[in-house]
Protein backbone atom coordinates (compact mmCIF):
# COMPACT_ATOMS: atom_id res chain seq x y z
CA UNK A 1 0.00 0.00 0.00
CA UNK A 2 1.00 3.52 -1.19
CA UNK A 3 0.25 6.58 0.28
CA UNK A 4 -1.10 9.57 -1.74
CA UNK A 5 -0.77 13.04 0.38
CA UNK A 6 -1.38 16.12 -0.48
CA UNK A 7 -1.33 19.85 1.07
CA UNK A 8 -3.53 22.38 1.69
CA UNK A 9 -4.05 25.88 3.19
CA UNK A 10 -7.13 27.41 4.72
CA UNK A 11 -6.73 30.51 3.45
CA UNK A 12 -9.00 32.49 6.03
CA UNK A 13 -5.81 31.28 8.59
CA UNK A 14 -2.99 31.97 6.47
CA UNK A 15 -1.26 35.84 7.31
CA UNK A 16 1.37 34.97 4.15
CA UNK A 17 4.10 35.12 6.72
CA UNK A 18 5.89 32.60 3.95
CA UNK A 19 7.92 29.89 5.81
CA UNK A 20 6.44 27.44 3.67
CA UNK A 21 7.48 28.45 0.59
CA UNK A 22 11.18 28.49 1.79
CA UNK A 23 10.45 24.56 3.55
CA UNK A 24 8.82 23.54 0.97
CA UNK A 25 9.68 25.20 -2.64
CA UNK A 26 8.94 21.84 -4.46
CA UNK A 27 5.16 22.40 -3.81
CA UNK A 28 4.76 26.03 -2.53
CA UNK A 29 5.65 29.17 -4.46
CA UNK A 30 4.81 32.95 -3.53
CA UNK A 31 1.83 35.16 -5.19
CA UNK A 32 2.91 38.99 -6.13
CA UNK A 33 1.89 39.30 -2.36
CA UNK A 34 3.62 36.89 -0.40
CA UNK A 35 0.86 34.65 -0.11
CA UNK A 36 1.51 30.54 -0.83
CA UNK A 37 0.28 29.13 -4.22
CA UNK A 38 0.21 25.66 -3.33
CA UNK A 39 0.84 22.88 -6.19
CA UNK A 40 -1.90 20.47 -5.19
CA UNK A 41 -0.68 17.33 -7.12
CA UNK A 42 0.26 14.23 -4.59
CA UNK A 43 3.26 14.35 -3.23
CA UNK A 44 6.16 11.94 -3.80
CA UNK A 45 7.06 9.66 -0.35
CA UNK A 46 10.69 11.74 -0.85
CA UNK A 47 9.04 14.83 -0.55
CA UNK A 48 7.05 14.40 2.75
CA UNK A 49 9.32 15.39 5.51
CA UNK A 50 9.78 19.09 4.00
CA UNK A 51 5.74 18.65 3.77
CA UNK A 52 5.47 18.46 7.73
CA UNK A 53 8.15 20.28 8.35
CA UNK A 54 6.08 23.34 6.30
CA UNK A 55 2.99 22.24 8.18
CA UNK A 56 4.62 21.97 11.70
CA UNK A 57 6.39 25.91 10.94
CA UNK A 58 3.76 27.38 10.19
CA UNK A 59 2.89 30.23 12.73
CA UNK A 60 -0.81 29.82 11.65
CA UNK A 61 -1.31 26.12 11.37
CA UNK A 62 -3.31 27.03 8.00
CA UNK A 63 -1.20 23.93 6.45
CA UNK A 64 -3.09 20.41 6.27
CA UNK A 65 -1.66 17.57 4.84
CA UNK A 66 -4.32 15.19 3.67
CA UNK A 67 -3.98 11.69 2.90
CA UNK A 68 -6.28 11.15 -0.36
CA UNK A 69 -6.37 7.63 -1.03
CA UNK A 70 -4.19 4.52 -0.03
CA UNK A 71 -2.95 3.37 -3.24
CA UNK A 72 -2.36 -0.44 -3.64
CA UNK A 73 0.94 -1.32 -5.68
CA UNK A 74 0.17 -3.79 -8.46
CA UNK B 1 -41.72 33.41 -23.86
CA UNK B 2 -43.03 34.63 -20.39
CA UNK B 3 -44.06 32.21 -18.12
CA UNK B 4 -46.41 32.45 -15.53
CA UNK B 5 -45.92 30.03 -12.55
CA UNK B 6 -43.88 31.81 -9.42
CA UNK B 7 -45.63 34.82 -10.33
CA UNK B 8 -49.24 33.81 -11.58
CA UNK B 9 -50.13 35.26 -7.95
CA UNK B 10 -48.58 38.57 -8.13
CA UNK B 11 -52.08 40.53 -8.93
CA UNK B 12 -53.62 38.88 -6.10
CA UNK B 13 -51.60 39.96 -3.79
CA UNK B 14 -48.96 38.86 -0.60
CA UNK B 15 -51.97 37.89 1.65
CA UNK B 16 -52.54 34.39 2.87
CA UNK B 17 -56.04 34.94 1.62
CA UNK B 18 -55.18 35.37 -1.47
CA UNK B 19 -52.30 32.82 -1.68
CA UNK B 20 -54.49 29.58 -1.14
CA UNK B 21 -57.08 31.30 -3.41
CA UNK B 22 -54.49 31.11 -5.80
CA UNK B 23 -52.37 27.97 -5.16
CA UNK B 24 -54.66 26.37 -2.43
CA UNK B 25 -53.10 24.70 0.54
CA UNK B 26 -49.76 23.22 1.00
CA UNK B 27 -50.06 19.03 0.50
CA UNK B 28 -47.79 17.03 2.21
CA UNK B 29 -44.80 15.62 0.00
CA UNK B 30 -44.42 12.18 0.60
CA UNK B 31 -40.84 12.45 -0.37
CA UNK B 32 -39.45 16.03 -1.42
CA UNK B 33 -36.06 15.11 -1.85
CA UNK B 34 -37.27 12.67 -4.69
CA UNK B 35 -39.90 14.73 -6.24
CA UNK B 36 -36.59 17.46 -6.44
CA UNK B 37 -34.96 15.21 -8.17
CA UNK B 38 -37.47 13.95 -10.36
CA UNK B 39 -38.47 17.84 -11.39
CA UNK B 40 -34.31 18.49 -11.68
CA UNK B 41 -34.36 21.02 -9.67
CA UNK B 42 -31.73 23.33 -8.97
CA UNK B 43 -30.77 25.96 -6.59
CA UNK B 44 -31.41 29.53 -8.01
CA UNK B 45 -28.62 30.98 -5.99
CA UNK B 46 -25.84 31.16 -8.64
CA UNK B 47 -24.53 28.03 -8.39
CA UNK B 48 -27.09 25.74 -9.89
CA UNK B 49 -26.45 22.80 -7.37
CA UNK B 50 -29.13 20.14 -7.41
CA UNK B 51 -31.80 20.85 -4.88
CA UNK B 52 -32.03 16.93 -4.61
CA UNK B 53 -28.85 16.13 -3.33
CA UNK B 54 -28.61 19.29 -0.85
CA UNK B 55 -31.98 18.06 0.78
CA UNK B 56 -30.11 14.57 1.31
CA UNK B 57 -26.93 15.51 2.65
CA UNK B 58 -28.55 17.25 5.53
CA UNK B 59 -31.23 14.63 5.81
CA UNK B 60 -28.27 12.36 6.12
CA UNK B 61 -26.92 13.78 9.39
CA UNK B 62 -29.57 13.50 11.86
CA UNK B 63 -29.17 15.84 14.67
CA UNK B 64 -31.87 18.47 14.87
CA UNK B 65 -31.88 20.36 11.14
CA UNK B 66 -32.07 23.67 10.14
CA UNK B 67 -33.81 25.02 7.30
CA UNK B 68 -32.64 28.43 6.17
CA UNK B 69 -34.48 30.65 3.32
CA UNK B 70 -31.58 32.69 1.47
CA UNK B 71 -33.27 36.13 0.18
CA UNK B 72 -30.30 37.97 1.14
CA UNK B 73 -29.39 38.57 -2.86
CA UNK B 74 -26.20 40.91 -2.49
CA UNK B 75 -26.14 41.01 -6.55
CA UNK B 76 -26.78 44.82 -7.18
CA UNK B 77 -27.96 43.86 -10.54
CA UNK B 78 -30.70 41.65 -9.08
CA UNK B 79 -33.79 42.36 -7.74
CA UNK B 80 -35.62 39.11 -8.50
CA UNK B 81 -35.99 37.75 -4.84
CA UNK B 82 -37.06 40.85 -3.57
CA UNK B 83 -39.95 40.72 -6.39
CA UNK B 84 -40.67 37.33 -5.31
CA UNK B 85 -40.69 38.05 -1.19
CA UNK B 86 -42.74 41.04 -1.62
CA UNK B 87 -45.40 40.11 -4.05
CA UNK B 88 -45.40 36.06 -3.11
CA UNK B 89 -44.26 35.97 -0.11
CA UNK B 90 -46.19 32.54 1.14
CA UNK B 91 -44.88 30.46 -1.40
CA UNK B 92 -41.41 31.14 -0.23
CA UNK B 93 -42.51 30.51 2.84
CA UNK B 94 -44.72 27.26 1.48
CA UNK B 95 -41.52 26.09 0.36
CA UNK B 96 -39.32 26.56 3.49
CA UNK B 97 -42.18 24.50 5.58
CA UNK B 98 -42.22 21.65 2.79
CA UNK B 99 -38.48 21.60 3.39
CA UNK B 100 -38.58 21.49 7.06
CA UNK B 101 -41.16 19.21 7.26
CA UNK B 102 -38.70 17.03 4.99
CA UNK B 103 -35.93 16.96 7.38
CA UNK B 104 -38.04 17.21 10.78
CA UNK B 105 -36.68 20.72 11.30
CA UNK B 106 -38.27 22.95 13.71
CA UNK B 107 -37.39 26.02 12.55
CA UNK B 108 -36.89 27.59 9.40
CA UNK B 109 -35.54 31.25 8.94
CA UNK B 110 -35.56 33.52 6.02
CA UNK B 111 -32.84 35.97 5.53
CA UNK B 112 -32.99 38.86 3.72
CA UNK B 113 -30.62 42.15 3.73
CA UNK B 114 -30.99 45.17 6.54
CA UNK B 115 -31.47 47.40 3.80
CA UNK B 116 -34.84 45.52 2.41
CA UNK B 117 -37.43 46.95 4.74
CA UNK B 118 -40.86 46.67 2.12
CA UNK B 119 -39.40 43.10 1.96
CA UNK B 120 -38.99 42.61 6.11
CA UNK B 121 -42.02 44.13 6.59
CA UNK B 122 -44.27 41.98 3.66
CA UNK B 123 -42.64 38.80 4.98
CA UNK B 124 -43.14 39.73 8.58
CA UNK B 125 -47.18 39.73 7.90
CA UNK B 126 -47.07 36.75 6.07
CA UNK B 127 -45.59 34.75 8.55
CA UNK B 128 -48.11 36.10 11.41
CA UNK B 129 -50.83 35.49 9.08
CA UNK B 130 -50.36 31.92 8.58
CA UNK B 131 -51.83 28.59 9.77
CA UNK B 132 -51.11 25.25 10.81
CA UNK B 133 -47.23 25.12 9.42
CA UNK B 134 -45.84 23.27 12.43
CA UNK B 135 -42.57 24.65 11.74
CA UNK B 136 -41.58 27.86 13.72
CA UNK B 137 -40.89 30.51 11.01
CA UNK B 138 -38.09 33.20 11.92
CA UNK B 139 -37.30 36.24 9.98
CA UNK B 140 -33.60 37.43 10.26
CA UNK B 141 -31.89 40.46 8.44
CA UNK B 142 -27.68 40.26 7.79
CA UNK B 143 -25.82 43.19 6.66
CA UNK B 144 -25.91 44.48 3.57
CA UNK B 145 -22.94 43.64 1.18
CA UNK B 146 -21.93 41.34 -2.13
CA UNK B 147 -21.04 38.28 -0.25
CA UNK B 148 -23.54 38.28 2.45
CA UNK B 149 -25.55 35.77 0.46
CA UNK B 150 -22.64 33.75 0.46
CA UNK B 151 -24.20 30.61 2.33
CA UNK B 152 -20.92 30.30 4.89
CA UNK B 153 -21.16 34.15 5.59
CA UNK B 154 -24.46 34.37 5.72
CA UNK B 155 -24.77 31.30 8.22
CA UNK B 156 -22.20 33.10 10.63
CA UNK B 157 -24.09 36.10 10.05
CA UNK B 158 -27.32 34.66 11.30
CA UNK B 159 -25.54 32.86 14.61
CA UNK B 160 -24.40 36.56 15.52
CA UNK B 161 -20.71 36.97 13.96
CA UNK B 162 -19.26 38.93 11.07
CA UNK B 163 -21.27 38.54 7.60
CA UNK B 164 -18.15 36.84 6.22
CA UNK B 165 -17.15 33.32 4.50
CA UNK B 166 -15.80 30.23 6.70
CA UNK B 167 -13.88 27.66 5.93
CA UNK B 168 -15.07 24.76 4.51
CA UNK B 169 -14.88 21.73 5.40
CA UNK B 170 -17.54 22.11 7.48
CA UNK B 171 -20.29 22.67 5.31
CA UNK B 172 -23.39 23.90 5.66
CA UNK B 173 -25.38 20.45 5.99
CA UNK B 174 -22.34 19.06 8.51
CA UNK B 175 -22.27 22.10 10.72
CA UNK B 176 -24.46 24.94 9.55
CA UNK B 177 -26.40 27.39 11.76
CA UNK B 178 -25.85 27.57 15.40
CA UNK B 179 -23.85 24.06 14.31
CA UNK B 180 -27.09 22.27 12.94
CA UNK B 181 -26.78 20.42 9.64
CA UNK B 182 -28.50 23.25 7.75
CA UNK B 183 -30.14 23.60 4.67
CA UNK B 184 -29.80 26.74 2.80
CA UNK B 185 -31.73 27.82 -0.34
CA UNK B 186 -32.36 30.30 -2.19
CA UNK B 187 -35.55 32.04 -1.74
CA UNK B 188 -36.78 31.23 -5.18
CA UNK B 189 -35.83 27.40 -5.21
CA UNK B 190 -37.97 27.36 -1.92
CA UNK B 191 -41.00 29.15 -3.86
CA UNK B 192 -40.47 26.35 -7.06
CA UNK B 193 -40.34 23.52 -4.18
CA UNK B 194 -43.69 24.92 -2.74
CA UNK B 195 -44.90 24.35 -6.64
CA UNK B 196 -43.22 21.07 -7.34
CA UNK B 197 -45.57 19.62 -3.99
CA UNK B 198 -48.36 20.99 -5.00
CA UNK B 199 -47.92 20.13 -8.73
CA UNK B 200 -45.51 17.47 -9.21
CA UNK B 201 -42.47 16.84 -10.69
CA UNK B 202 -44.48 16.31 -14.58
CA UNK B 203 -46.08 19.46 -14.47
CA UNK B 204 -42.82 21.30 -13.52
CA UNK B 205 -40.98 19.38 -16.51
CA UNK B 206 -43.37 20.60 -18.68
CA UNK B 207 -42.16 23.61 -19.49
CA UNK B 208 -38.05 24.39 -20.07
CA UNK B 209 -35.76 21.59 -21.49
CA UNK B 210 -34.80 18.00 -20.49
CA UNK B 211 -31.73 19.28 -19.22
CA UNK B 212 -32.52 22.16 -17.22
CA UNK B 213 -36.60 22.09 -16.86
CA UNK B 214 -38.86 24.50 -15.38
CA UNK B 215 -38.84 28.21 -15.30
CA UNK B 216 -36.35 31.27 -13.83
CA UNK B 217 -36.64 34.36 -12.68
CA UNK B 218 -34.52 37.16 -14.58
CA UNK B 219 -33.81 40.73 -13.51
CA UNK B 220 -33.23 42.26 -16.84
CA UNK B 221 -31.94 46.22 -16.95
CA UNK B 222 -30.13 48.68 -19.64
CA UNK B 223 -31.17 49.02 -23.14
CA UNK B 224 -34.11 47.30 -23.00
CA UNK B 225 -37.97 48.72 -23.44
CA UNK B 226 -39.29 47.46 -20.00
CA UNK B 227 -37.00 46.62 -17.46
CA UNK B 228 -38.06 44.77 -14.24
CA UNK B 229 -38.13 40.92 -13.52
CA UNK B 230 -39.48 38.25 -16.17
CA UNK B 231 -39.90 34.75 -15.00
CA UNK B 232 -38.64 32.45 -18.20
CA UNK B 233 -38.60 28.76 -19.20
CA UNK B 234 -35.06 27.88 -19.40
CA UNK B 235 -34.25 27.48 -22.85
CA UNK B 236 -35.40 30.52 -23.65
CA UNK B 237 -32.55 32.94 -25.92
CA UNK B 238 -31.76 35.96 -24.69
CA UNK B 239 -32.95 37.43 -27.96
CA UNK B 240 -36.36 36.42 -27.07
CA UNK B 241 -36.32 37.53 -23.34
CA UNK B 242 -35.29 40.79 -25.08
CA UNK B 243 -38.33 41.07 -27.46
CA UNK B 244 -40.12 39.99 -25.00
CA UNK B 245 -39.25 43.36 -23.05
CA UNK B 246 -39.69 45.05 -25.86
CA UNK B 247 -36.57 44.80 -27.41
CA UNK B 248 -33.28 46.21 -27.33
CA UNK B 249 -34.27 50.13 -27.46
CA UNK B 250 -30.31 51.05 -28.89
CA UNK B 251 -27.93 49.44 -30.81
CA UNK B 252 -26.49 47.31 -28.06
CA UNK B 253 -22.29 46.25 -27.99
CA UNK B 254 -22.34 43.76 -25.03
CA UNK B 255 -24.89 41.73 -22.87
CA UNK B 256 -23.80 41.15 -19.19
CA UNK B 257 -25.70 37.68 -18.00
CA UNK B 258 -25.41 36.16 -14.87
CA UNK B 259 -25.08 39.36 -13.24
CA UNK B 260 -21.24 40.08 -11.82
CA UNK B 261 -20.21 36.72 -11.53
CA UNK B 262 -21.30 36.06 -14.90
CA UNK B 263 -19.78 37.23 -18.48
CA UNK B 264 -20.21 39.86 -21.12
CA UNK B 265 -21.45 38.33 -24.35
CA UNK B 266 -21.26 39.86 -27.77
CA UNK B 267 -24.47 41.20 -29.13
CA UNK B 268 -23.74 38.54 -32.26
CA UNK B 269 -24.01 35.79 -29.66
CA UNK B 270 -27.02 36.94 -27.43
CA UNK B 271 -29.35 36.76 -30.11
CA UNK B 272 -29.18 32.93 -29.69
CA UNK B 273 -27.60 32.62 -26.80
CA UNK B 274 -30.27 29.33 -24.63
CA UNK B 275 -30.42 30.56 -20.51
CA UNK B 276 -29.37 27.72 -18.88
CA UNK B 277 -28.95 27.85 -15.07
CA UNK B 278 -25.33 27.92 -15.51
CA UNK B 279 -25.42 30.63 -18.08
CA UNK B 280 -27.81 32.68 -16.14
CA UNK B 281 -26.26 32.29 -12.33
CA UNK B 282 -28.15 34.38 -10.28
CA UNK B 283 -30.22 35.72 -13.06
CA UNK B 284 -29.90 39.25 -13.62
CA UNK B 285 -28.74 40.32 -17.43
CA UNK B 286 -27.83 44.23 -18.40
CA UNK B 287 -27.67 45.08 -22.01
CA UNK B 288 -25.23 47.49 -22.25
CA UNK B 289 -26.39 50.55 -25.08
CA UNK B 290 -23.50 51.08 -27.57
CA UNK B 291 -22.76 54.57 -26.70
CA UNK B 292 -21.44 54.11 -22.93
CA UNK B 293 -18.00 52.99 -22.63
CA UNK B 294 -17.74 49.27 -21.58
CA UNK B 295 -14.48 49.46 -20.29
CA UNK B 296 -15.38 52.72 -17.91
CA UNK B 297 -18.83 50.12 -16.47
CA UNK B 298 -16.32 47.57 -16.31
CA UNK B 299 -13.55 49.41 -14.30
CA UNK B 300 -16.29 50.41 -11.74
CA UNK B 301 -17.75 47.40 -11.35
CA UNK B 302 -14.28 45.46 -10.69
CA UNK B 303 -13.53 48.32 -7.99
CA UNK B 304 -16.85 48.28 -6.02
CA UNK B 305 -16.07 43.97 -6.05
CA UNK B 306 -13.17 44.70 -4.75
CA UNK B 307 -14.21 47.00 -2.07
CA UNK B 308 -16.72 43.75 -1.33
CA UNK B 309 -14.29 40.98 -0.51
CA UNK B 310 -14.24 39.98 3.07
CA UNK B 311 -10.68 40.74 3.64
CA UNK B 312 -10.31 37.29 5.19
CA UNK B 313 -7.89 35.52 2.64
CA UNK B 314 -4.71 37.40 1.22
CA UNK B 315 -5.27 36.78 -2.75
CA UNK B 316 -8.65 38.18 -2.82
CA UNK B 317 -7.74 41.06 -0.09
CA UNK B 318 -4.57 42.36 -1.74
CA UNK B 319 -5.39 40.74 -5.63
CA UNK B 320 -8.59 42.05 -6.14
CA UNK B 321 -7.29 45.97 -5.57
CA UNK B 322 -4.05 45.27 -7.56
CA UNK B 323 -7.07 43.76 -10.58
CA UNK B 324 -9.34 46.86 -10.10
CA UNK B 325 -5.91 49.82 -10.42
CA UNK B 326 -5.18 47.51 -13.53
CA UNK B 327 -8.57 47.76 -14.87
CA UNK B 328 -9.14 51.04 -14.33
CA UNK B 329 -5.42 51.37 -16.24
CA UNK B 330 -6.34 49.39 -18.81
CA UNK B 331 -9.59 51.90 -18.91
CA UNK B 332 -6.98 54.72 -19.20
CA UNK B 333 -5.33 53.40 -21.79
CA UNK B 334 -2.03 51.78 -20.25
CA UNK B 335 -0.40 49.38 -22.39
CA UNK B 336 0.60 47.17 -19.62
CA UNK B 337 -2.15 47.20 -18.13
CA UNK B 338 -3.42 43.78 -20.16
CA UNK B 339 -0.73 41.88 -18.92
CA UNK B 340 -1.05 42.76 -14.83
CA UNK B 341 -4.32 41.48 -15.61
CA UNK B 342 -3.89 38.21 -17.17
CA UNK B 343 -1.06 37.63 -14.02
CA UNK B 344 -3.17 38.96 -11.35
CA UNK B 345 -6.54 37.11 -12.29
CA UNK B 346 -4.29 33.60 -12.48
CA UNK B 347 -3.03 34.21 -8.98
CA UNK B 348 -5.85 34.60 -7.21
CA UNK B 349 -8.35 32.61 -8.99
CA UNK B 350 -8.90 29.65 -7.25
CA UNK B 351 -7.50 30.70 -3.79
CA UNK B 352 -10.25 32.13 -1.68
CA UNK B 353 -12.13 30.31 1.51
CA UNK B 354 -14.93 31.59 -1.23
CA UNK B 355 -15.78 32.06 -4.82
CA UNK B 356 -15.72 35.88 -4.29
CA UNK B 357 -12.39 35.82 -6.55
CA UNK B 358 -13.47 33.45 -9.14
CA UNK B 359 -16.12 35.49 -9.85
CA UNK B 360 -14.43 38.84 -10.71
CA UNK B 361 -11.42 36.87 -12.50
CA UNK B 362 -14.37 35.78 -14.67
CA UNK B 363 -15.76 38.69 -15.16
CA UNK B 364 -12.67 40.67 -15.92
CA UNK B 365 -11.98 37.89 -18.65
CA UNK B 366 -15.18 38.09 -20.40
CA UNK B 367 -14.55 41.57 -20.78
CA UNK B 368 -11.36 41.61 -21.95
CA UNK B 369 -12.69 39.27 -24.74
CA UNK B 370 -15.58 41.27 -25.25
CA UNK B 371 -14.71 45.03 -25.29
CA UNK B 372 -11.45 43.75 -27.07
CA UNK B 373 -11.95 46.28 -29.41
CA UNK B 374 -12.18 48.84 -26.63
CA UNK B 375 -9.08 47.78 -25.32
CA UNK B 376 -7.24 48.58 -28.70
CA UNK B 377 -9.16 52.00 -29.14
CA UNK B 378 -8.32 53.21 -25.31
CA UNK B 379 -4.80 52.71 -25.69
CA UNK B 380 -4.51 54.71 -28.98
CA UNK B 381 -7.11 57.61 -26.51
CA UNK B 382 -10.06 57.23 -29.48
CA UNK B 383 -12.71 56.27 -27.24
CA UNK B 384 -15.81 57.89 -28.34
CA UNK B 385 -18.20 56.44 -26.20
CA UNK B 386 -20.45 57.72 -23.08
CA UNK B 387 -19.01 57.36 -19.32
CA UNK B 388 -21.90 56.76 -17.31
CA UNK B 389 -23.14 54.39 -14.75
CA UNK B 390 -24.95 52.16 -15.77
CA UNK B 391 -24.12 49.04 -13.80
CA UNK B 392 -25.07 49.62 -10.62
CA UNK B 393 -22.81 49.79 -8.16
CA UNK B 394 -24.24 50.55 -4.45
CA UNK B 395 -22.84 53.46 -2.74
CA UNK B 396 -19.99 52.86 -0.40
CA UNK B 397 -21.41 51.65 3.21
CA UNK B 398 -19.35 52.51 6.38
Amino acid sequence: MKRLTTISVDPIACDGHGFCTELFPERISEDDWGYPIIDPAPIPPGLEAHARRAVARCPKQALRLRVVAPVRER
Amino acid sequence: MIAQRLLAGIDGGPAWSAHLERFGPLPDAADLADLAERASLRGRGGAAFAVAAKLRSVAGRGGAPVVVGNGVEGEPASGKDKVLLRYTPHLVLDGAVAAARYLGARTAVVAVARSARSEQAVLARAVAERRGDGVALELATVPDGFVSGEETALLQALGGGPARPTTKPPYPFERGLRGAPTLVQNVETLAHLALVVRNGPAWFRSVGTAEAPGTALVTLSGAVGQTGVYEIPFGTTVGELARDAGGFTTSVSAVLVGGYFGAWRAPVDVDSLELTPEVLGAGAIVALPRDTCGLAECARVVRYLAGESAGQCGPCLHGLPAIAGAFERLAAGDDRAEQQLARWSAQVAGRGACRHPDGVVRFVGSALDVFADDVAHHRRRRCTRRTRALLPVPAARR
